[in-house]
């Protein structure tokens, strides 16, 4: 059924989420394509987390259809009518969609690299010679290789997020999620892990990234989208969303947060 | 008199400790009564210690701690395997293995071990018979219950099925305590239910379960002693009885026991920390030190 272009990586139609009887998302459209860097900024509760969330079907929509590279996510449809995926299908789906967490969640009972091999051994199969060979570069992409044999709870913050950068980063993943990367992170630290996403975005990745950094913003998005109450206000170049906002919530919120 | 850093000039605080004048007074008062207690235990002659040493490594009594011993690590082997099986069942989002799992803690905690006990000591009456006929092929099963149903067998059912519903709890609780992180991250990268359950979340929970497992395997040890309802008549305590009704003589064999019990549980103490120190590997930090050099 999807009419998806080649070019286009995650294709979200007519989105809606409800939490009980509270509407969380309205008629959600957006349509990232391949390579893109596309930064969704918003207040509090405004559904990006939820919205980043539904992509990789942790949380189930309402209403809607979300598509990754042409592929339905969390259902299968046939003859107009929609099916729940099986669990297994749903990991599958979710092999080819990377995130980056708030809190980095990195499995506290493994070092900084048997996180980074946890993909492709426990999920791909793959052999840990294999699997720690390419934990190391990508350890050593994010600048820590030196730390590999360290246990999360003895790494800095800004260390554990791009451990977990690297974690999501050893599936190859299609599209790389990002979740407030830097909200759990202590002022000084948000620039390490800031460099790693933008040396990442240089590379091609394709990344949706829910954050309140209007400055990575800028430098590295593509488009930037604004959400307000469930709601996509606005979306565009940086330049016009941030510099020349015309909704008025957005021009509230970025006078409060620049 | 001041004491100056050799290399830098700093003045080092010497600050005088607090004095803990109540701890001395109640050391001294303990030590004395120490002192009362270890003269009795010496002197009064009904304690019998010649009958204590004398029975201490018996033949009756050595088996008996063999048999208390098995019967505790059998059981508690089998309460795990059916614990972690029905917490399984519990979180599995399948309605029927959900209350399946449910009914199965109500009933075993819901009654007595004693009782217990004693219903599997007599399902030979209640079931002389145990056969098995499909329709077609005739029995392709049939034996005599006390056969199959032999006291040790009643008794390791008994203790195992009790215990795994207090287990089962147990696990829940630990399950519960590793944060719901850690599966959105290995739903993320991919990994289906039971891989996340055997890899992520077991080995963190490991540290919350092991201190009440430890707790439940050591009141094991002594739920063992029950296991005359069945009956069982070669355990520690049922040894140490026929002993003393023998003799006449109680205490003394209660005294075996007891240092019997005692050293038992030391042993499960100190295996106890071992696991402890494994599993809090990344988490506790003073333990992080033995980290294994093997990957994921």
């Amino acid at each position: 059924m999807s009419t998806v272009s080649s070019d286009v990586c995650v294709d979200i139609r007519s989105v809606h989420k409800f939490y009980g009887d509270f509407q969380v998302l309205f008629d959600v459209n957006l349509e990232i394509a391949k390579g893109e860097v596309c930064v969704v900024l918003g207040p509090s509760g405004s559904g990006k987390s939820t919205l980043l969330r539904c992509i990789n079907h942790l949380e189930t929509i309402a209403a809607g259809r979300i598509y990754v590279n042409g592929d339905l996510i969390g259902y299968s449809e046939r003859n107009g009518k929609l099916y729940c995926l099986a669990e297994e299908a749903i990991a599958a789906q979710r092999r080819n969609i990377g995130m980056v967490f708030q809190r980095f969640n990195l499995f506290g009972h493994m070092t900084a690299i048997q996180n980074v091999m946890a993909g492709p051994v426990l999920v791909k199969g793959h052999s840990r010679r294999c699997a720690e060979l390419l934990a190391m570069s990508l350890l050593e992409r994010v600048g820590l290789a030196d730390r590999a044999r360290q246990y999360p709870s003895q790494l800095s913050g800004g260390q554990q997020q791009r451990v977990a950068i690297a974690r999501a980063m050893a599936m190859q993943p299609d599209v790389l999620l990002f979740d407030e990367p830097t909200s759990a992170l202590d002022p000084e630290l948000v620039g390490e892990v800031l460099e790693t996403m933008k040396d990442l975005a240089r590379t091609g990745m394709t990344m949706i990234v829910v954050t309140h950094e209007v400055g990575f913003a800028r430098e590295v998005a593509d488009r930037v989208v604004f959400m307000d109450q469930g709601r996509i206000v606005e979306k565009g170049a940086p330049e016009s969303v941030l510099d020349n906002p015309r909704n008025p919530r957005t021009q509230a919120f970025l006078s409060k947060v620049l | 008199m001041h004491q100056v850093h050799e290399d830098q000039q700093i003045e080092l605080n010497r600050p005088i400790p607090v004095k803990h004048y109540g701890r001395w007074l109640l050391t001294a008062f303990l030590l004395a009564s120490a002192v009362i207690v270890a003269s009795s235990l010496a002197t009064n002659p009904n304690f019998h210690w010649d009958v204590v040493g004398e029975y201490l490594f018996d033949a009756q009594i050595l088996r008996g701690v063999g048999w208390t011993l098995a019967l505790t690590l059998v059981a508690m082997i089998f309460s795990i395997l059916i614990a972690a099986a029905l917490v399984i069942m519990r979180d599995s989002g399948n309605p029927v293995l959900s209350t399946l799992s449910w009914l199965w803690v109500w009933f075993f905690r819901g009654t007595p071990v004693y009782t217990q006990l004693v219903f599997w000591g007599l399902l030979s009456v209640l079931y002389p018979r145990i056969s098995l006929e499909l329709p077609g092929l005739g029995a392709i099963l049939d034996l005599r219950t006390k056969d199959v149903f032999t006291p040790a067998i009643a008794a390791i059912a008994g203790l195992a099925f009790n215990e795994s519903a207090y287990l089962a709890e147990i696990f829940r609780a630990g399950f519960k305590a590793v944060d719901g992180g850690q599966t959105e991250a290995a739903q993320a990268l991919g990994m289906r239910r039971m891989k996340i359950l055997c890899r992520i979340i077991i080995p963190q929970a490991m540290r919350m379960i092991i201190p009440p497992t430890g707790n439940e395997t050591i009141g094991m040890l002594k739920t063992t002693s029950l296991v005359l309802a069945v009956p069982f008549a070669y355990d520690l305590t049922f040894a140490a009885n026929t002993i003393s009704n023998r003799l006449y003589l109680p205490i003394p064999l209660l005294v075996v026991a007891g240092l019997w019990y005692l050293s038992i549980t030391s042993l499960l103490m100190w295996g106890q920390s071992y696991l402890e120190r494994y599993f809090g590997r990344g988490i506790d930090r003073n333990q992080i030190s033995i980290a294994p050099k093997e990957s994921a």
